[in-house]
């Protein structure tokens, strides 16, 4: 990408102030690290850290068939919420291939919130806007009118209730409240979710007002947090990066995602088809997690091999885990051996390591239910 | 003696051979490392490739080699602990090299040429 397009969050001058390590992500200049990658991984899971999490893309879908019409795009069930509450899922393409993994926020029976990844913002609004035809729905893109901050660990409930003036504590995981804004068609959304696997929230606003609260977060001694700790937390609380555990060629259910995925709904949902094809037949491949008995980490794209050196598969992600101390990585492999405790090998540049299938969700998350 | 590779790595000469490791730069770059992957005594490495990688928690990153020549040492006690690169990256070398072309030393960076790459 040329440097003339890469944008810029509305936060980019502060994070510049503090001196982080930028990067080029998704088409932003994001903030990799600004203490170092350990001390911010830790500051979430004992206290609390705060990420800029503004290049996120918001999209709004309302009007009378917009239940029927975000039922038909996501794996999920959206008839199963009330208003207030959020769901985690997929859009799938035909084929069953994954298009992005989203969260739909519950705003009325005629309107919902949609946070898709910052990486697929225009091929995810094409893709929903190719699915519209025949739906009474307006669909409004909000990707540059909305800023995001994640603030999340153990203390985020605390800080942002006294910084915010809202008292989070009686708010339920994955629910949200919608508050007037300065900007009378954007208002302000603070939800209960997060992507570290400890207790956090979401704030949407304004991009001005997003800054100001960064300010006063700032001022309360929260660590900023860069996208470096972003993927070791989500990593060790086994949840799926798009690009990594999901893709166009990556399902729900090969991922591990099947809860997610309501194959019974009446009208079903683009992709169910093959998705049922794909369940009643087995996943023919699957992610999961891998303990590498090495001092070498296993990283993205990295072959892995049976017992006998065949390829089988390969990484996906890994990372020598800081919370655990253990040498872990999600794979991509072949579904004959996914098995729980099957010896398999990675291949590490010139070295072949032995490695065992382990349970992936290999930190026990924090959430306040 | 001490000249560099614009990708960081350093060798520092002594009669005809050499010890290679990485800079101060580019180990605080990398943030604690967590593991070096060297090769071992008696492989050939080639000036401008490969020999070897470093990671830490956030990367792997190849090592070059600044000269051909032989392998004469690995510095076993990164093995136990690969921290020692972050504690004193020009005392902890990596590996310790027969330098078989001292012309090649030519093609590399000074020290001054070095730092003023960094700035």
């Amino acid at each position: 990408m040329e440097n003339s397009e890469i944008k810029k969050t509305c936060l980019h001058d502060r994070h510049t102030a503090l001196g982080a390590k930028m990067a080029p992500f998704a088409g932003f200049d994001m903030p990799i690290e600004y203490a170092g990658l350990d001390a911010e991984h830790q500051a979430v899971r004992t206290a609390v850290g705060v990420f800029d999490v503004s290049h996120m893309g918001e999209v709004i879908i309302e009007g009378p068939d917009a239940e029927r019409f975000v039922n038909h795009i996501f794996t999920n069930d959206v008839t199963a919420i009330s208003a207030g509450q959020i769901l985690y899922g997929m859009m799938t393409y035909e084929d069953g291939g994954t298009v992005d993994d989203l969260l739909v926020y519950k705003v009325a029976d005629d309107c919902y919130l949609l946070v898709i990844n910052a990486a697929n913002i225009d091929k995810d609004i094409e893709w929903i806007l190719s699915a519209a035809d025949g739906y009474n729905v307006a669909i409004t893109d909000l990707c540059d009118a909305y800023g995001e901050l994640a603030v999340q660990g153990p203390d985020a409930e605390r800080i942002l209730s006294a910084v915010t003036g809202v008292d989070l504590s009686q708010m339920g995981f994955y629910t949200f409240e919608m508050f007037d804004g300065e900007d009378a068609s954007l208002p302000v959304v603070i939800s209960r979710t997060g992507y570290t696997g400890e207790d956090g929230f979401e704030v949407y606003d304004t991009n001005e007002r997003i800054v100001e609260l960064w300010d006063a977060l700032m001022a309360s001694g929260v660590q900023p947090c860069g996208l470096g700790c972003r993927d070791t937390l989500r990593f060790e609380a086994g949840l799926p990066l798009y690009g990594d555990e999901l893709t166009a060629e990556i399902s729900p259910l090969e991922s591990g995602l099947g809860m997610f995925v309501k194959l019974d709904k009446p009208e079903g949902f683009i992709g169910s088809d093959a998705l049922k094809t794909q369940k009643e037949a087995g996943v023919k491949k699957k992610v999961v997690g891998l303990e590498i008995d090495s001092p070498a980490t296993a990283r993205h794209g990295f072959e892995v091999l049976d017992a006998e050196g065949v390829k089988v598969g390969e990484i996906t992600t890994g990372y020598r885990s800081l919370t655990l101390g253990r040498n872990l990585a999600m794979a991509l492999v072949d579904a004959r051996c996914a098995a729980l405790g099957t010896p398999l090998q990675v291949r590490i540049r010139k070295k072949t390591v032995p490695a065992t299938i382990v349970k992936k969700r290999f930190y026990t998350t924090r959430y306040k239910k | 003696m001490i000249k560099y590779l614009p990708t960081h790595e350093y060798i520092r000469v002594e009669g005809n051979e050499g010890y290679i490791g990485i800079s101060p730069f580019a180990a605080k770059e990398l943030g604690v490392v967590t593991y070096v992957d060297m090769p071992e005594e008696g492989d050939e490495v080639v000036a401008g490739e490969e020999f070897g990688a470093i990671e830490s928690r956030k990367a792997a990153s190849d090592l070059f080699s600044p000269v051909s020549g032989e392998v004469i040492e690995v510095n076993s006690a990164l093995e136990d602990d690969p921290t020692l690169v972050n504690a004193d990256p020009m005392k902890n070398w990596i590996i310790k090299v027969s330098i078989s072309d001292p012309a090649e030393l030519d093609a590399l960076m000074n020290e001054a040429a070095y730092e003023a790459s960094i700035k």
